[in-house]
């Protein structure tokens, strides 16, 4: 049965329009920043904290890619957010690498506010770079609408990781562009843990000839959670790479919705396209939907797309069982080795301790594992 | 201290298909016991009642572990009891090693799960598993002959009171075996170790000592007795007990087909084979199937 994203059930006029507050790193994000070590920047609230490393531009007073440019106006909140946004431009200078990942902390702690961050990153030619965004909240009854544009020139390498640990009554409405020039090579990954209703909105265009996006998430699912994924990939220039895995839990009461389309566009011949998405339903109330589109105008591509909802194998919850594992346990065993393989690529290596640990403790919160 | 699994006119469906039709089974500490039947005749089934594999309904009958009921209880709850299965085909459980199982298998023992990784590398090096396969998910791509393998070094690190062994020889070359069944055989005498070992191939029991083979048909035991009856058995096959097919063969081989005749049924007395006792009267294996 299809269940409707609860997007429709959003009433703007509950939040007033607030501006980010937080100037230091808030206590609670402490173990993470810990965790991901050295850095070449930290920005809170839109301003950058401390040292800024070479090479790297943050800033208003530069040149970014105009605002919309990327990301285009695919809904009336990403117009919403061009319209109120606090606005955060990083550039990384062409051919400079950057050891360290650059790391973006936005701390929604405004109860009852709305708030939209907007970033763009423009990595110029030969650039390499890495940036964490860290999307955070007490527990506050809240409305976050981030919007992030991702220009890469030609032969650029950006790897952009998502951490999204909003507290349960938040909603999050949030949208991330890519646009690929020639050779070209992109990572977008997603950790969705939080929210009460959270949308990602991820579109990658390979625009340039010879580009590579490769887009990943891993989400868990709790309470009445929803989980809302819409993914482009979109091909335009030749011989371009697109490779998509979501995987993702949804335990007790909570859902999860994908929906993903491969677009190739007449011309981007040598395409290769894929996209999977596999989802664990752990709760008797729980319910994930999975809806994968095409659309393929060139003949001359590899596409391949496959998706799975189920429940955890009992199979294998009896063989650990028959080694003294208690079901609950099993369970937990199960769900976390089942995100194993897409955890195992966050592109920030030191990171996955940390994201296992504070899975495993999110998993042991979900009451009903067990269906 | 010596401990029993015993085994008590166990019936059990699939469906509403009868698979176990009576089966009676008594092993002590320290005993192995072999059963022995043709495809089809319920051994992997009896393997996966008694530790409670879902898919079964137990419909009459007993399995209890010095007096505890095992039939009641969940499967993890029979393996704290002290009961070890190592499956005929192990199950994959991706992204979960040797290590994390048994780690929490010890944490929910109260065992320190400290103890695993070392524990774990010396029953590798006892089987001739190569090590690196401990880190590895479990049983995802790895040969049938690793799998038994890896199946023994559980069965080592764990520890259990009895194990039911699931053709454990089955995908494991000569030498291979022979580790196996030194370990078990090791169990066996350092622990008291029990052990049920369900095989279709007689070459298990060139490698493993066994103390009583039993014939398993159809769903029933229709003899028992020393090793004298594996030898028996594989110059005769289980035409014996009405069943076409000879005992060591190197592939799978079609259903068990029954005879059916009455004048078969002379030749599962135990007048022909010395040392071999007949079956229990009321497990007649000529009574009708459909009966
Ligand atoms: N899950 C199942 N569904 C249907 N039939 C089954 C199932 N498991 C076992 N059986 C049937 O039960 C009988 C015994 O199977 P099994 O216990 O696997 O035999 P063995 O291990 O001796 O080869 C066979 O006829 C088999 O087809
Ligand atoms: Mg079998």
């Amino acid at each position: 049965m299809w269940r409707y994203s609860r997007i429709s059930d959003l009433d703007l006029d509950s939040y007033t329009l607030a501006a980010p507050s937080a100037t230091v790193v808030p206590p609670a994000l402490q173990p993470i920043l810990d965790a991901i070590g050295a850095r070449s920047a930290l920005v809170i609230g839109g301003q950058p904290v401390g040292p800024v490393a070479d090479g790297l531009v943050i800033g208003l007073d530069d040149q970014p890619a105009p605002l919309g440019e990327v990301a285009g106006e695919p809904d009336a909140l990403v117009a919403l957010n061009a319209a109120f946004c606090e606005l955060l431009t990083m550039r990384v200078e062409k051919g400079t690498v950057l050891r360290d990942p650059v790391v973006v902390v936005t701390w929604v702690d405004g109860d009852g506010t709305s708030l939209f961050p907007r970033t763009l990153v423009n990595a110029e030619a030969g650039a390499d770079a890495g940036i964490i965004e860290i999307l955070a909240s007490p527990d506050v009854a809240s409305l976050v609408v981030p919007v992030t544009e991702v220009d890469l020139a030609d032969g650029a390498h950006l790897k952009y990781l998502t951490i999204q640990v909003l507290g349960p009554r938040v909603w999050q409405v949030g949208t991330q562009a890519s646009r690929l020039g020639r050779d070209a090579d992109f990572l977008s990954y997603n950790v969705a843990l939080g929210g009460d209703y959270a949308r990602v909105r991820s579109e990658s265009v390979l625009a340039g000839a010879g580009g590579t996006s490769r887009l990943l998430a891993m989400f868990l699912g709790d309470d009445r959670q929803m989980h809302d994924f819409a993914t482009v990939q979109s091909h335009r220039g030749k011989h371009t790479t697109s490779d998509l895995l979501f995987k993702g839990a949804v335990a007790n009461d909570s859902h999860s919705v994908y929906r993903g389309l491969i677009r190739v566009e007449k011309g981007a011949s040598g395409t290769n396209a894929y996209q999977t998405n596999r989802n664990l339903v752990l709760g008797q109330g729980a319910h994930a939907d999975s809806v994968p589109t095409l659309e393929i105008e060139e003949n001359d591509v590899r596409c391949s797309h496959a998706s799975a909802v189920g429940p955890i194998d009992e199979e294998q919850r009896f063989y650990l069982e028959s080694r003294g594992v208690p079901p609950e346990m099993a369970d937990r065993l199960i769900v976390s080795g089942f995100l194993d393989d897409v955890l195992e690529r966050v592109p920030v290596p030191q990171l996955l301790p940390w994201l296992r640990a504070t899975l495993a403790e999110r998993l042991a919160q979900a009451e009903a594992v067990r269906p | 201290m010596s401990h029993v699994l015993l085994i008590e006119g166990l019936r059990a469906n699939v469906g509403s298909k009868e698979i176990l039709r009576g089966i009676d089974l008594e092993v002590n500490s320290g005993e192995v016991h072999v059963v022995m039947g043709p495809n089809g005749s319920g051994k992997s089934t009896l393997s996966h009642v008694i530790a409670g594999r879902p898919g079964y309904e137990v419909t009459g009958g007993k399995v209890t572990l010095d007096g505890l009921d095992l039939l009641t209880l969940p499967a993890w709850k029979r393996a704290r009891a002290g009961l070890f299965l190592a499956m005929q085909y192990p199950i994959e459980v991706p992204g979960v090693s040797l290590v994390d199982a048994l780690s929490a298998a010890f944490v929910s023992n109260g065992r320190p799960p400290a103890l695993v990784p070392d524990l774990l590398a010396a029953e590798a090096d006892r089987v001739g598993l190569d090590r690196r396969f401990l880190l590895r998910p479990l049983n995802v791509d790895l040969s049938g002959g690793e799998r038994k393998r890896n199946e023994t070094v559980q069965l080592g690190v764990i520890g259990p009171l009895f194990a039911v062994l699931d053709e454990i020889d089955s995908g494991l070359d000569v030498d291979a075996l022979r580790a196996v069944a030194r370990r078990i055989e090791g169990a066996t005498a350092e622990s008291g170790l029990g052990v049920l070992a369900i095989t279709h191939y007689n070459r298990l029991l060139n490698e493993l000592h066994a103390d009583r083979i039993h014939v398993l048909i159809e769903g029933r035991i229709v003899a028992s007795g020393g090793p004298e009856l594996a030898e028996e058995l594989e110059t005769t096959g289980y035409a014996a007990y009405g069943v076409d097919e000879p005992v060591v063969v190197g592939a799978a081989v079609g259903a068990a087909r029954l005879a059916g005749a009455a004048g078969a049924a002379s030749g599962a007395g135990n007048g022909g084979r010395p040392g071999a006792s007949a079956a229990r009267t009321d497990l007649d294996p000529f009574a009708d199937p459909f009966a």
